[in-house]
């Protein structure tokens, strides 16, 4: 019985939301970039507030962090694999050697997390949450963002 | 995920997006786009190896070269996920008087213990902490024969956040279970709603739910919508 197929199917009949006029950044080079990881995997450390159902906010999670809690409200995913390994879901530690081996410029000290089951209209992210987390990132001094999902 | 590129972007940061599912991702038209036709849940394709993870990242990366976007493209590998499930040893049930699903539940705690202990942390806490999954179970039970949610003395309330620590509880221990490879994704949810009695226990009491007919939100999400 696949799981997947019909979340598949579901996720390809929503309507995305439209971005008009898209920014279109050129970074650095990598070997000059500071990374950072955003993740929809809905991580906090356990001595974090726990994500809610719908829950619209973010998590900060520092670069050295690795007592993550997988707070997902979703049951349509699997989970073992970060129970195994953090990094098929937020590849911290693959950044890490990255950065030794000077093919990124830097990790960044902080990485950011939403939940990914979100309201259908993604109002609060669009507008609210998501600019602020962005806002974050730039202080940050952050080049480039890669994104996870879940 | 996608859409956060956008806003990231906009923000004057260039993001590369890792995506599940390549239509979603072709429609949102994030700046940069590795689609990877794996597990969800598995973004990075494939735990305890390095060398796939580096291999996505390398990928995702390269898509940093283009001048110009929406550009998107598709990891040549494809991973399933599991059509069966992960081969357990589950301890000897030793509680005679308890349900078969709490004597199963009281078994496999040193093997969730020993989880928490190497890895630091445990993603069970929603609504119930893992001393009290037995006494969820054993309310789980009266909802599957019939007792209606209220008079239930479900611990923790929330239906689909005791469950999801019930699962959860499990899920972790069969890391320490399991007579080898974990399988890919899904392996696990396999073992616990098809294998484990208290799987069956999860799954009866959602049906009894839905027959009871409370709101749809509080039953649906206490197991997969497959299930």
């Amino acid at each position: 019985m696949s799981g997947d197929a019909p979340m598949r199917s579901h996720a390809g009949s929503l309507p995305a939301p439209e971005f008009p006029n898209p920014a279109f950044v050129t970074p650095v080079p990598l070997a000059q970039a500071k990374v950072a990881i955003v993740t929809s995997a809905a991580l906090h450390r356990a001595s974090d507030t726990a994500f809610a159902q719908n829950d619209t906010s973010y998590r900060s999670i520092p670069r050295e962090a690795r007592d993550l809690v997988l707070g997902h409200w979703s049951p349509n995913f699997d989970r073992a694999g970060f129970t195994e390994d953090l990094n098929v879901v937020f590849p911290i530690d693959r950044l890490e050697e990255l950065a030794t081996q000077r093919v990124i410029g830097s990790v960044a000290d902080r990485h950011y997390s939403f939940a990914g089951n979100q309201p259908d209209d993604l109002a609060t992210i669009i507008h609210d949450s998501g600019p602020a987390a962005a806002a974050e990132l730039k202080a940050d001094g952050v080049d480039v963002v890669l994104l996870t999902p879940v | 995920m996608c859409v956060l590129a956008h806003i990231i972007e906009a923000a004057g940061i260039a993001t590369v997006a890792l995506a599940s599912m390549r239509p979603v991702a072709e429609l949102v038209g994030a700046p940069r786009t590795l689609h990877g036709e794996f597990p969800l849940g598995r973004p990075l394709g494939r735990p305890s190896d390095p060398e796939f993870q580096h291999d996505v990242i390398g990928r995702a990366f390269a898509l940093l070269d283009a001048t110009s976007g929406p550009v998107i493209e598709s990891h040549p590998v494809v991973i399933e996920e599991a059509s069966d499930a992960v081969s357990c040893q589950m301890p000897p049930a030793f509680d005679g008087d308890a349900s078969p699903a709490v004597s199963e539940a009281r078994g496999i705690r040193k093997a969730y213990d020993r989880i928490v202990e190497r890895r630091g942390v445990s993603s069970v806490g929603r609504a119930i902490d893992a001393d009290t999954v037995p006494a969820a179970i054993e309310a789980l039970e009266r909802v599957a024969a019939g007792t209606p949610l209220k008079e239930a003395d479900l611990p923790g309330k929330n239906t689909v956040a005791v469950c999801h620590d019930v699962r959860t509880y499990y899920e972790e221990a069969a890391v320490e279970l399991a007579n080898g490879p974990l399988g890919s994704g899904r392996a696990i949810e396999n073992w616990f709603f098809e294998e484990t009695e208290a799987g069956k226990v999860v799954l009866a009491a959602r049906k009894a739910l839905a027959d009871e007919g409370v709101p749809f939100p509080f039953w649906f999400y206490m197991a997969p919508g497959h299930r």
